[in-house]
């Protein structure tokens, strides 16, 4: 059973007295474990079928299946619930709570998870992510005393604290140097192949996209010709 | 998300803008601290207004002995002798609605001191209590007598402002003996100025003793001297009565060392003082019936006694303070609002400003009851800080006032109380909308905003 999969979706914005079509019937299926990069040109979609994925919106029609689950039915308290405990999100402005500890920060998603923590058990788990990430000596530092790559860091730590199978970045590198937006990179690699998180990363450009275990072009709300080194997207059956 | 949890985030966002949340709060703090303080000066003054309205008499209750009506002919009140010191002791001890009681006995005579004389228009015989039972607690020179010139009907007395004057002109009475009737009693206090009563009369021109001394050194009932019929009626009642004026004239004027035996005295008046004025109608009640009880008076049988209070001076004490407390409820419901709104304007920037935060927090999985309840909780907690800063301040204020103005101020813990639920409830009804506002953001436009 695929993680991922996207069936037919169509995504429409009314405009006026019509509709503007952004995803015009994306299939997509995504196997537990890969490094996708979703590539394409600003406008092309990318940043819409990321939203959809994220359980942030939902789709005009078609179906998506989440780990064995239909999405798109889901009320807003079960889709957030979802992206509390099913999904990582990193951003490209970071999005850390401004003068807030680093510590506090990744401690937040916690707060919204149901079963319910001590709050030394929450330090203690935010402690060891901001460790891992190597950022020991900087759990009582605001994000304005870190540096990009460091605040990106605390983010991911942010975006994995509920242990979630599937990370969404969102032009992690945007705001980054080249030598942070490689050590990002390289860091997103560490996690998908020691730890076996599904990756997706959106980007317009193509180096960042390289990262990718399989790139994924979007063009005008469909899904271009197939050109990822790792072989064409298989259209399997749904497994439910 | 546990309750304490948002507590912790709530003050956490506060403390992230403290300049913004002191200043959002300060409509608050206004509002409260203005309650609190009109409250404490309104209550100072509105008990000083009592109190000094109750040193006119309002608390007082006076008993009066009944009529006797003989052939169709009624004498009025006063004109048989039916309260004996007993009843006042027994007031005192059974009625928990009486503060404190005296015995009056009222007499009409000429005071002489030197080559010159005085006629006062009260000279009343009472127990050391009087004082206290007229609110009049504070002599301008002097003591005033005690038990034991009571018990032993010491010839001592209290003279009013007028008597000083007019009889010493200017010196201090102070250890005169002037005489009353002939009697010489010496002066041992002057009582400190009162002024006129509600009819106009002069209650300076007031001689206060021991009752027993007016009673038994000045020669015969002071009543039957006011009211010739009253002795021809009581001396035409049957015989078996227990309480006959002549009784009186039974004890004559014994030695100043001896102790007096008072059991079958009798006595004008009994003047009462109740605990507060609200307890006025529990105190003539419960005086009604102790006093039929001691009279033995079967049900159906009518009082032998009256008992009277000042009804108008009461009405006016009532009316001033409701008064008082309505206007300050209305300044108060108008500076609150004014507050709330004032809480409202800001929340609603403060969720504006904060969309990105709104949209991150919902995009790591905040349900739209947890981003209400948060914005919910921060404005509780910035109006409960704000009504906790204004009550301190508030009390500041009125103890200032007290310093300087020398105003009256008197703490009310119901004010305090009804401000933090008042400030409670402002933080949610006004809260509410912006924070429901928060949590119906889309998360995709929050997060894309700048």
């Amino acid at each position: 059973m695929p993680l991922i999969e996207l069936k037919n979706i169509c995504k429409d914005y009314p405009i006026g007295d019509g509709s503007v079509s952004v995803l015009k019937a994306v299939s997509l299926t995504i196997e537990r474990g890969d490094f996708v990069s979703l590539m394409g040109a600003s406008g092309s979609g990318k940043s819409t079928l990321m939203n959809i994925l994220g359980c942030l919106d939902r789709p005009t029609a078609g179906e998506y299946w989440l780990d064995g689950r239909e999405m798109t039915g889901l009320s807003a308290d079960e889709r957030a619930w979802t992206r509390n405990h099913r999904l990582g999100f990193v951003f490209q402005n970071f999005n850390l709570l401004p003068r807030t500890t680093a510590l506090e920060n990744v401690m937040m998603p916690l707060s919204y998870a149901h079963e319910a923590l001590s709050e030394q058990e929450e330090r203690r788990r935010a402690g060891a992510m901001l460790t891992r990430f190597g950022l020991a000596d900087r759990f009582q530092h605001h994000p304005s005393q870190l540096s990009g790559g460091q605040q990106q860091r605390v983010a991911i730590a942010r975006a994995l604290i509920n242990r979630p199978p599937v990370l969404f970045a969102d032009e992690p590198t945007g705001n980054l140097d080249s030598r942070t937006s490689e050590e990002v990179l390289r860091l997103f690699q560490e996690l998908n192949a020691k730890e076996g998180i599904t990756i997706i990363l959106v980007t317009h450009d193509a180096a960042v996209a390289r990262h990718g275990g399989r790139v994924i072009h979007i063009r005008d709300g469909m899904i271009a010709a197939p050109e990822e080194p790792g072989g064409a997207p298989p259209q399997g059956e749904p497994a439910a | 998300m546990k309750i304490h949890r948002t507590l912790f985030t709530a003050l956490r966002a506060l403390r992230r803008n403290p300049m913004r949340a002191l200043l959002t709060t300060l409509g608050i703090v206004i509002g409260v601290a203005a309650v609190i303080a009109m409250m404490e000066i309104g209550r100072g003054s509105s008990e000083s207004i009592r109190s000094s309205i109750s040193s006119m008499g309002a608390n007082n209750i006076m008993i009066r002995p009944g009529t006797v009506t003989a052939s169709g002919v009624s004498f009025g009140s006063g004109s048989i002798k039916t309260l004996v010191p007993a009843d006042c002791e027994a007031i005192l001890r059974e009625c928990p609605a009486v503060r404190c009681v005296t015995p009056l006995i009222q007499a009409r005579a000429q005071l002489v001191y030197g080559s010159r004389n005085w006629v006062p228009s009260s000279i009343y015989g009472a127990s050391e209590t009087f004082l206290d039972v007229r609110d009049w607690t504070e002599l301008s020179e002097g003591e005033p007598f005690t038990e034991h010139d009571v018990r032993t009907a010491n010839r001592v007395c209290l003279l009013g402002q007028t008597i000083a004057r007019e009889l010493f002109q200017g010196e201090s009475p102070l250890g005169k003996e002037i005489r009353v009737k002939n009697v010489p009693f010496r002066v041992i206090g002057v009582l400190s100025p009162k002024g006129a009563n509600m009819f106009g009369m002069d209650q300076d021109d007031i001689l206060v003793a021991p009752w027993t001394s007016i009673k038994y050194r000045l020669s015969g009932s002071s009543m039957s001297m006011v009211n010739q019929s009253a002795t021809t009626a009581s001396s035409s009642r049957s015989p078996g009565d227990l309480y006959s004026a002549s009784s009186a004239s039974l004890y004559p004027a014994a030695s100043s060392n001896s102790t007096l035996s008072v059991r079958f005295a009798n006595i004008d008046q009994i003047y009462a003082s109740a605990v507060s004025s609200a307890a006025i109608p529990d105190a003539i009640s419960q005086i009604a019936s102790v006093l039929r009880e001691r009279h033995r008076l079967q049900p159906g049988q009518p009082d032998d006694f009256q008992i009277g209070n000042m009804t108008e001076m009461l009405k006016v004490l009532t009316s001033t303070t409701a008064l008082m407390t309505n206007l300050l409820l209305c300044v108060a419901f108008i500076s609150l609002v004014v507050g709330g709104v004032g809480i409202m304007n800001i929340m609603l920037v403060s969720v504006t400003e904060r969309t990105r935060e709104i949209g991150l927090r919902m995009a790591v999985g905040a349900r739209a009851r947890d981003i209400l309840r948060q914005f919910l909780i921060e404005s509780v907690v910035l109006c409960l800080a704000g009504g906790a800063i204004g009550i301190l301040l508030g009390h500041g204020g009125s103890l200032l006032v007290k310093q300087v103005l020398k105003w009256p101020v008197a703490t009310s813990p119901g004010a305090i109380l009804a401000a933090v639920a008042v400030s409670a409830t402002v933080g949610v009804v006004f809260g509410f909308y912006p924070a429901w506002k928060a949590s119906r953001m889309d998360p995709i436009e929050a997060l894309r905003y700048e």
